[in-house]
């Protein structure tokens, strides 16, 4: 073990590091989450890994959990921070259905909420370092958002964050539309992840897809994704090259 | 740009190891120490020593190098990085050694407290969420991984590894410390589900061994800890009874041992 000296040199302009937090860096993170409405509900998918720097230190990080009856929350970022979220969202949850009215909380309000929280934390230059995908149906109304670690949120029929933000989004756009089934919407998810996997150094080759429909929600069990590899530039890549 | 941020990282390496040793002679030692900790700021940092955990059908088995350094000397050649928290609950120590060092002593203190209020022994997961808070909630300051791994009634042998930032994670084995590295691949290959106590117990040797061989933060004996239904078992296994590995040779009392023996030793290049 290292003997390291305190983090705040003596010359700081600080106040007392005890007192208040300052910005962090992550070190376990998790990559893209991809989300999209379908004809039921809304389809997340998210693969397992959390990293640790450069390392695929984990590779059975579940970053979707249900959230009452109506929701998923689905996280890329520092996997503490998810956790605390989690805590924060189960005494939510708790003191909404404490009432005992018949009422509960729908996604609309749940991402109302996540978004004040990151929202304040950010203020405070404390941030929360995730991005977060919040999906749900409440009496048939389908809602799928996303809030950012400095509190940047917005609704939409599909959803990434990370870098699925770059290679899942301009799939979905040109591919996703009103009432996809089940099955194509699931289609259309793994064709994102398959990109992901390929270009993302972050992403693993093991991943979940949720579900939530009117009826609830299911997290599937994890499995993976075939990738192809025969192209013959693949095989031969310096075929007809001069001087490689 | 890949070449710059390589020529930069043996930069830093070799900048940090001159000012540990500037750090250690100078008593106003923050600014270096800040310094160093910038150079590090967004890649997370390895701490010196190998932990281990690992579960196995009927317990835990824990273990840890016992090398403890101040730059690049070694302070306690035999260290115990392996804390007991409660009879059955013990945690595994990886980074500064004061800040786990605290975090230890705060959490035995709190689990002392709950045990009697809860009048039996407290679960492995009600440590390890104890160690998480205090790890993420003083996330800006302390600097330490840990292993906790015990042995209670409901859940049987359980593992919960809690790296830098203080994310909760239960695992059917962990690896933690700058020794750890080395071993991802190795775990990869040799770890398989339902071992039996012995199996367990080889392995953890086996790969603090290893990670001892390659890590110069690690090194001294290997201490393992099981743990299970019938109680603790505390080993020992002094670095001169471990296995040898690639390139290192039988250790002599001298060359004239070698020397005077009736057939030449051939020579190993």
């Amino acid at each position: 073990m290292q003997f390291m000296a305190s983090k705040q040199p003596e010359n700081s302009l600080l106040g007392p590091e005890s007192d208040s937090q300052r910005t962090l860096y992550p070190y376990v993170t998790g990559t893209s989450v991809v989300a999209l409405k379908y004809k039921d509900g809304i389809l997340m998918a998210a693969d397992m890994g959390g990293s640790y720097g450069s390392t695929l230190r984990y590779k059975s990080v579940e970053r979707m959990k249900p959230i009452g009856k109506h929701s998923l929350l689905g996280a890329s970022g520092e996997i503490s921070d998810f956790q605390e979220i989690l805590h924060y969202l189960d005494e939510l949850i708790l003191y909404d259905n404490m009432w005992d009215d018949g009422n509960s909380l729908g996604p609309k309000e749940v991402h109302n909420y996540l978004t004040r929280v990151m929202y304040n934390r950010r203020n405070k230059f404390n941030p929360l370092w995730n991005s977060l995908v919040l999906g749900g149906v409440k009496n048939g109304q389908k809602y799928l958002g996303t809030v950012s670690m400095i509190g940047v949120n917005f609704e939409d029929n599909h959803v990434a964050t990370g870098f699925g933000n770059h290679l899942a989004r301009p799939i979905l756009r040109q591919e996703w539309h009103e009432n996809l089934s089940f099955e194509d919407g699931v289609r259309l998810l793994e064709k994102c992840m398959r990109v992901l996997l390929y270009r993302d150094r972050s992403a693993i080759n093991k991943l979940q897809i949720a579900k939530i429909t009117e009826e609830g929600s299911t997290i599937s069990q994890p499995y993976s994704l075939k990738t192809y590899w025969e192209f013959s530039a693949f095989a031969n890549p310096a075929q007809g090259a001069v001087g490689s | 740009m890949k070449t710059e941020r390589k020529l930069e990282k043996q930069a830093r390496t070799v900048r940090s190891g001159y000012l540990y040793i500037l750090s250690l002679a100078l008593s106003a030692s923050r600014d270096t120490a800040k310094m160093d900790l910038n150079m590090d700021s967004n890649a997370p940092h390895s701490m010196g020593t190998t932990i281990i955990g690992v579960t196995y059908n009927g317990g835990v088995v824990l273990g840890a190098d016992s090398r403890t350094s101040t730059g690049m000397y070694v302070a306690n050649r035999a260290s115990d990085k392996i804390t007991q928290l409660t009879d059955n609950v013990y945690v595994c120590r990886s980074g500064s050694a004061a800040d786990s060092q605290v975090v230890s002593d705060y959490v035995r203190y709190f689990l002392h407290q709950h045990t009697i209020q809860l009048g039996q022994p407290a679960t492995v997961k009600v440590a390890a969420n104890l160690i998480r808070l205090l790890s993420y909630n003083n996330k800006n300051m302390l600097e330490t991984g840990l292993i906790v791994g015990g042995w209670d009634k409901y859940e049987g042998g359980k593992i919960f590894g809690i790296p830098l930032g203080g994310t909760l994670i239960e695992q059917p084995f962990a690896i933690g410390g700058s020794g750890s590295s080395y071993l991802y691949g190795f775990f990869d290959q040799a770890w398989k589900e339902g071992m039996t106590k012995d199996e367990a117990e080889q392995l953890v040797v086996k790969a603090v061994s290893l990670a001892i061989a390659r890590d110069g933060a690690s090194g001294g004996v290997v201490r393992t800890v099981v743990i299970n239904s019938e109680g603790v078992t505390r080993n020992f296994y002094p670095g001169d009874k471990l296995q040898l590995w690639h390139e290192e040779l039988e250790p002599q009392n001298s060359l004239l041992d070698i020397l005077n023996s009736p057939t030449p030793e051939p020579m190993n290049i």
